[in-house]
């Protein structure tokens, strides 16, 4: 008798795992696909009936409102397509400054919080433990109300040498002004860059080769300095002042931060800087004590055990969750809305959804530049991570 | 024989030992150290005696009006006198023993979850979960049992901060544990909606989602169906927070060594019963930490349902601050408000370190 041997025929039964993953998948797919399908619908039919018209030509119309800061030239006949490119920069010039201060900040109070000078270590924890559990938006909000609304009037300003002045306009302060010198002075920079990169590629080889350290570091702050210093005293000054100074009740001339700006940077920056002050304190940490001894017992000094050894392992611990960080800082700028400083979230979602009507637009255009921001920032510090990531064998 | 006395002990040597040693060691072991010390020193004198004095010394503890701050400090009688609407919001003031009744009951019901003797306290706090949410919310809202109703829009303070955090995370967490599981599915499609629902929430601010919450819900749904404005901000802030704690979730899911899924797999589980009886209750137990750290998070995002206009504490402090009747007072509210959610936050923080502690056995990878 023979037996017939080999694989049983395949039959479409519930039992089996693979049918069943299809069938879910199936099932999700139509169940997410009509959701979706349903409320597109829904949303047809409202804004028939709301005599709503979608599409993006309102982006071409005239938007007839002043804003107190643009970046770019702005007069209120200008289309609401440029009020758009002035909130998207003012979101990322509220971004920018506030990563780069919290991060200074940051380290500085995080470094504090390992120290073994007791005050130091104690005035950090108590700096970190009060501001991480504020909410940002009251931060900002006293801020705002509280501190720099309540400064004296122009006239009364708090004045640091004739040249800043603090009052509850603002921060008025000297602008710098190109003059002839300018554009030379640009190159002798760029000049000045590629000449450091030469020079530390130059001594990193040498280095390899003979073993002959280069003082890297004084030698590139030295043509960092000399060279446009140098074409300084060819061309002329960069740069010329234009001093503020008080023509009835505000000032003139000058550059201003207004007190929106000012409450928003420095709020996001003190909130921002206690999470990455914990997040620096544990990352030094998770580097063993091990290592420094290793370091010491190989003659290496305070110094260089800090640079080549510490911090480099510590950036590895320390870089995702800095990212992550940043991102936060990103998305709170929009809480910029409470207090009206004229960003993405307060000028487009908030003014021109207002006299538009255009909902579904300008929260759609609104959450793509979020996510825009979130995903280039992440993209950025994966690529940095990568490069700094430990290659293990 | 002679026997042999000793000598009495020394004293401990005073720089070895002792109060001034500990100064020495700590405050000014060398030059470097010791200019960090004077500096700090100086920065606690520029900082605290005026906030001392502003705050308690100068202040004003007694009165009804303005007029009775005459003293250069803050003015509390303003706090004392609008403490209802900070705690309360606008709900009727003869009916608030209903929230502070919702509150005790809370209380009363959550602290046999805290008594570590107590058996079967899962079956309990599963039950209390269930039953607890229905009772607060008649409660609160009334409209049954001869209560009388209480709309949402009279809702506010500190109260409807707290409603807001706690339906919040109480949303999230199933959908956050769904979306966890599916992120690490196998099958593609339900990983691929998974990771871009949770990527899309996570990528957006809060405030954006509250926007899209208050103006596109109400066209997303069909003709005549509308919420009120709460729920539609519960709802836009349980879509965001489950996004967190998916990701706080999928953690916990990836440090669960891979033996425990073979070996329920082994036992012949099905991947619901695997998931409900072997890995989450592991999981989860070991995200408990990060779950509060998002419970304090999303506590000081509540805040920002001032924007969509709804009066939690903090748009209760703006309100008063606002009124004429007490100009230049946004300093002692804003204050206050600081301190309500300092005290939760850093207790909660202090809550999820003691956990991290006492859940820790050992067996972190």
């Amino acid at each position: 008798m023979q037996t017939q041997i080999g694989a049983p025929k395949q039959k479409l039964s519930f039992s089996d795992p693979k049918v069943r993953a299809w069938l879910f998948q199936i099932i999700t797919i139509v169940a997410v696909v009509s959701l979706g399908w349903y409320l597109f619908h829904n949303t047809q039919t409202n804004m028939q009936h709301r005599g709503i018209t979608s599409g993006f030509d309102f982006l071409e119309r005239s938007a007839g409102f002043g804003i107190a800061q643009h970046l770019i030239d702005y007069t209120e006949s200008d289309s609401y397509a440029r009020v758009f490119v002035i909130g998207l920069l003012n979101t990322l010039l509220v971004s920018v400054i506030g990563v780069v201060l919290a991060t200074l900040l940051g380290f500085i109070i995080g470094v504090a919080r390992l120290s073994p000078n007791w005050m130091i270590n104690k005035l950090a924890t108590v700096y970190v433990e009060v501001f991480r559990n504020i909410p940002p938006l009251l931060q900002i909000l006293f801020w705002y109300f509280a501190v720099f609304l309540t400064m004296p009037l122009p006239r009364n300003s708090h004045n640091v040498g004739d040249t800043f002045f603090m009052s509850s306009r603002g921060l008025n302060m000297p602008a710098a002004l190109a003059s002839e010198g300018f554009w030379p002075f640009v190159a002798s920079v760029v000049v000045a860059i590629v000449a450091v990169v030469l020079m530390t590629r130059w001594a990193n080889k040498r280095f390899e080769a003979t073993g002959v350290p280069f003082h890297k570091f004084w030698a590139g702050l030295a043509l960092l300095i000399v060279i446009p210093a140098l074409c300084t005293l060819v061309f002329g000054a960069p740069l010329h002042w234009e001093m503020p100074r008080l023509a009835g009740f505000n000032f003139v001339g000058g550059w201003v931060l207004i007190p929106e700006l000012l409450a928003l940077t420095l709020a996001l920056t003190v909130y921002t800087a206690a999470f990455i002050a914990e997040i620096v304190r544990s990352g030094i940490q998770s580097v063993s004590h091990g290592q420094t001894e290793a370091a010491h017992s190989l003659g290496m000094r305070p110094g260089p055990t800090l640079r080549k050894v510490i911090i480099p392992q510590a950036l590895r611990v320390i870089i995702p969750p800095l990212t992550s960080q940043y991102l936060n800082l990103a998305k709170n700028s929009s809480l910029a809305a409470g207090i009206g400083y004229p960003e993405m979230v307060s000028l487009f979602a908030g003014t021109v959804l207002n006299q538009t009507g255009q909902a579904i637009e300008v929260i759609a255009i609104t959450m793509s530049v979020y996510l825009a921001i979130s995903i280039s920032i992440s993209l950025l510090m994966n690529w940095y991570n990568k490069r700094i990531a430990l290659i293990e064998r | 024989m002679s026997t042999h006395t000793f000598k009495p002990d020394m004293p401990p040597p005073g720089k070895v030992f002792g109060p001034m040693a500990w100064v020495r060691a700590n405050l000014f072991s060398s030059w470097l150290n010791t200019l960090l010390t004077l500096l700090a020193f100086y920065l606690v004198y520029l900082v605290v005696p005026p906030i001392l004095q502003w705050a308690i010394l100068d202040a004003n503890w007694v009165g009804t009006t303005r007029a009775d701050c005459t003293k250069e400090g803050a003015c509390w009688v303003f706090i004392q006198q609008r403490f209802g609407q900070f705690m309360y919001g606008y709900y009727p003031s003869d009916l608030r023993w209903r929230v502070d009744l919702t509150v005790w009951l809370a209380i009363v019901g959550a602290a046999p979850l805290f008594i570590s003797r107590l058996q079967r306290k899962a079956v309990y706090g599963l039950g209390f979960l269930v039953v607890y949410p229905i009772v607060a919310f008649f409660l609160l809202h009334g409209g049954v049992f001869g209560l009388t109703n209480v709309a949402t829009s009279q809702w506010g303070g500190l109260m409807l901060t707290l409603v807001i955090a706690t339906v919040g995370i109480a949303g999230a967490l199933p959908l956050g544990i769904m979306l966890a599981l599916g992120r690490r599915s196998n099958m593609p499609a339900i990983r691929v909606i998974c990771v871009t629902f949770i990527e899309f929430w996570r990528g957006v601010p809060l405030i954006t989602v509250l926007f899209m919450a208050s103006v596109m819900l109400p066209l997303f749904l069909p003709e005549g169906m509308s919420f009120d404005k709460l729920l539609r901000a519960l709802i836009g802030v349980i879509l965001f927070q489950s996004a967190y704690v998916a990701e706080v979730v999928r953690g916990g899911l990836q440090a669960i060594p891979k033996g425990q899924y073979e070996a329920a797999a082994a036992m012949g589980l099905g991947y619901w019963r695997s998931m409900g009886l072997v890995i989450l209750p592991q999981a989860l137990k070991l995200v408990i930490p990060g779950i509060v750290n998002t419970f304090i998070a999303l506590f000081k995002d509540t805040s920002l349902v001032i924007i969509i206009g709804l009066f939690d504490l903090l748009n209760s402090v703006k309100q008063a601050a606002a009124d004429p009747k007490w100009l230049g007072m946004a300093t002692e509210g804003y204050v206050f408000a600081a301190l309500v959610f300092w005290i939760f936050c850093f207790g909660m923080s202090r809550y999820s370190i003691h956990l991290e502690r006492k859940l820790d056995t050992g067996h972190k990878r």
